[in-house]
């Protein structure tokens, strides 16, 4: 099985799907002869031709727009946005057009595609190429929301993306483009969207993470465990649909939920985790649960360890909360 | 007709455009009687149609909002007339007339309003989302200008795929100033899309008249930042719609390339049924009825000796549009149920 960084294996499930499917193009700025600004789309053009492999002009709007029609007529798109801050001015599109589109056609027309950014802190980008603002389409009834952690979740999870009916948003974490490495199933692999991973067993704390933060909260994990305290920490994967069921079955067992993630607090996704705990777990709980997230400030440039929601942030917090 | 005209040229008519006296000659009709007459039937069936839906919102048997296209009929018709029933269309939520001008049946339509679940989307989008697969109306659009890179990425597939189906979007003077708008016809120019931008100038974007929306009154001359052939003529006869459109279709079909056409026209009703129209005058209102392109189809068909034809529709669609309400009032609503499976493909229970 050979080894991969999330960069390259995201660039051989976009090369795989496009070998077997004639209906998948790849759309965006930059992406044909550049290879992407983070070069996940290099080769493809190459490859595959001006085409599928297209460049467009600096135009988010009319990207994911085009890419809608293009769904409609039974292609299968996969746009880049070049960062995750520079998704609103496509906003609209997704929300107003994309997610209503099989509702507003009476269930005839889904308006399938993938829209694959770069998400999150950790390159020192600033205010405009760090923020994490998966919880503004989680709210959007009819979007799917995905954010793998590692290269192999990333393969699988966006080949299931791309065949899912519903649209996706692929969150890919930037912080971990390069530095997360591991083996890669070689040709056809999936990985079932709507399904948590339980990466490390625990019965104390149930810590919940997705993406880069998921490296930080296993640190957390493993000096808590040298004090005696041991966590089960879930990779969500797919953040919407949530896969409570496997949370819920967790803090039944350790009575304590902890959720990490690196966008402010207020109405993030961990609130609403926070909330569905409450809802079903309540009479399980020891302790109040907890988020532990970035700060409900624009992304900051030279306080990023302070923002971000790293292991130094989530040690106290596990330990805290075993005292409970 | 040429179409091509020169950044000097454009400049004086800017300066020049007061407003569209007669902007373009008519061009030569073609096709006989028959034609005119069929086409005279669609635009008395969107009227009715529109009129009859006019009541029954005001008996609040339609709920929410509802624009009404009339008086510019002739634009939907004409165009559906130079379309392929594989072409494919969008407009902006000012769309009874495109869906049924495309085909749908005013039962459908009619329904679609009450928000019963025989409608056009079961129900679920009413008077401004009405959606058509069969007849390739990919819908009417409550965000405004939304829709138009949307029919880019049509286009595209179109193109794409080594077919020749053409994809055409309709929006109003009110929509050019939308980025969608820019973003669309930018990209349409840029990859040599099989498209067809057709502006319905109505001269109100809702209640601002257009003088107080638009530095330049001319929409057409948008298209010459983006290199993109252009076309502007009032509407002033469904086969004239027809024609025009059609030279901008063939180009579309033949050789990929987009266009932009603003046709002149004018509603005779308020932008929604909520409103009164008081920015402009009674007089202004009345003398714009006099051009009824859809009237003056009817006296030159009388004309040309079609009494007993004309009647005949009379009857036929006044009939027609007492089914469809009949029909939409006797159907039922959906019920919760449809709501989840047309939100996501599959079960999402959390």
């Amino acid at each position: 099985m050979p080894q991969m960084n999330m960069v390259q294996a995201i660039n051989d499930a976009l090369r795989h799907e496009m070998r077997r499917d004639s209906r998948v193009v790849v759309l965006g700025e930059d992406v044909g002869k550049v290879g992407g600004v983070f070069r996940v789309t290099q080769g493809l053009f190459d490859e595959f031709g001006d085409d599928r492999v297209i460049d467009t002009p600096l135009s988010e709007n009319g990207i994911v727009g085009a890419a809608i029609g293009m769904a409609l007529y039974g292609l299968v798109p996969i746009p880049e946005i070049q960062f995750a801050d520079f998704i609103y001015p496509a906003y609209d599109q997704i929300v107003s057009e994309l997610a209503k589109y099989r509702y507003r056609s009476g269930g005839e027309y889904p308006s399938k595609l993938v829209i694959r950014t770069p998400v999150g802190g950790g390159i020192r980008g600033g205010h405009y190429h760090s923020q994490s603002p998966e919880a503004q389409f989680i709210h959007v009834p009819g979007l799917k929301v995905v954010c793998p952690s590692n290269p192999a979740d990333a393969k699988g999870l966006l080949l299931s993306s791309i065949r899912d009916p519903d649209p996706v948003l692929f969150f890919e974490p930037k912080r971990i483009y390069r530095a997360a490495k591991g083996d890669v199933p070689d040709g056809d692999y999936t990985v079932p969207l709507g399904q948590a991973k339980v990466v490390r067993p625990g019965w104390h704390v149930t810590l919940v993470v997705w993406g880069a933060m998921l490296y930080e909260a296993l640190d957390a994990a493993n000096q808590a465990a040298a004090q005696g305290i041991e966590c089960e920490v879930i990779d969500l994967r797919t953040l919407w649909p949530l896969d409570i069921d496997t949370v819920i079955e967790s803090v039944k067992r350790t009575g304590r939920f902890i959720v990490v993630h690196e966008a402010p607090k207020s109405c993030g996704l961990g609130a609403e985790l926070v909330a569905l705990v409450n809802e079903k777990a309540f009479l399980h709980l020891e302790a109040p649960p907890l988020r532990i997230t970035g700060f409900d400030t624009p992304f900051p440039y030279t306080l990023e360890n302070e923002y971000l929601p790293l292991s130094h942030r989530i040690l106290p917090a596990i330990l805290e909360m075993a005292r409970y | 007709m040429s179409l091509t005209i020169t950044p000097t040229a454009a400049l004086a008519t800017v300066w020049n455009a007061v407003l569209p006296p007669e902007i373009s000659a008519m061009t030569t009709l073609t096709n006989g009687d028959d034609l005119h007459l069929s086409l005279y039937r669609k635009m008395f069936q969107i009227r009715r149609f529109e009129e009859e839906a006019a009541r029954a919102y005001a008996q609040s048997k339609i709920g929410g909002f509802l624009h009404l296209y009339i008086g510019q009929e002739p634009i939907a018709v004409g165009a559906s007339a130079a379309l392929r029933p594989d072409d494919y269309v969008m407009t902006t939520y000012r769309d009874h007339g495109l869906a049924l001008a495309r085909g749908m049946t005013p039962r459908a339509a009619m329904a679609e309003l009450y928000g019963k679940v025989t409608g056009c989307s079961k129900g679920l989008g009413g008077s401004m989302h009405f959606f058509d697969k069969e007849h390739n109306m990919l819908g009417g659009y409550g965000i405004v200008g939304g829709h138009i890179p949307i029919a880019v990425g049509t286009a595209f597939a179109s193109k794409y795929r080594g077919e020749d189906r053409v994809s055409m979007v309709f929006f109003g003077e009110g929509a050019v100033s939308i980025g969608d708008f820019h973003e669309g016809m930018s990209l349409a120019a840029l990859w040599k899309l099989p498209i067809v931008f057709v502006c319905e100038n109505n001269e109100y974007a809702m209640g601002t008249p257009l003088s107080r929306t638009l530095s330049v009154e001319d929409v057409s001359l948008k298209a010459l930042a983006y290199g993109m052939e252009r076309d502007r003529f009032n509407s002033e006869h469904v086969l004239q719609v027809r024609d025009r459109l059609g030279e901008a279709i063939a180009r579309a079909r033949t050789h990929s390339e987009p266009t932009l056409v603003e046709i002149r026209t004018y509603r005779f009703r308020g932008h929604s049924m909520s409103d009164p129209g008081k920015y402009r005058t009674k007089e202004e209102l009345e003398e714009r009825k006099k051009k009824d392109v859809l009237l003056r189809s009817r006296i030159e068909l009388e004309e040309k000796g079609h009494k007993a034809a004309l009647e005949a529709i009379d009857k036929e669609v006044e009939d027609e549009i007492a089914d469809a309400v009949r029909f939409a009032e006797e159907s039922p609503e959906p019920g919760p149920e449809v709501l989840e499976p047309t939100t996501y493909a599959g079960p999402f229970a959390r």
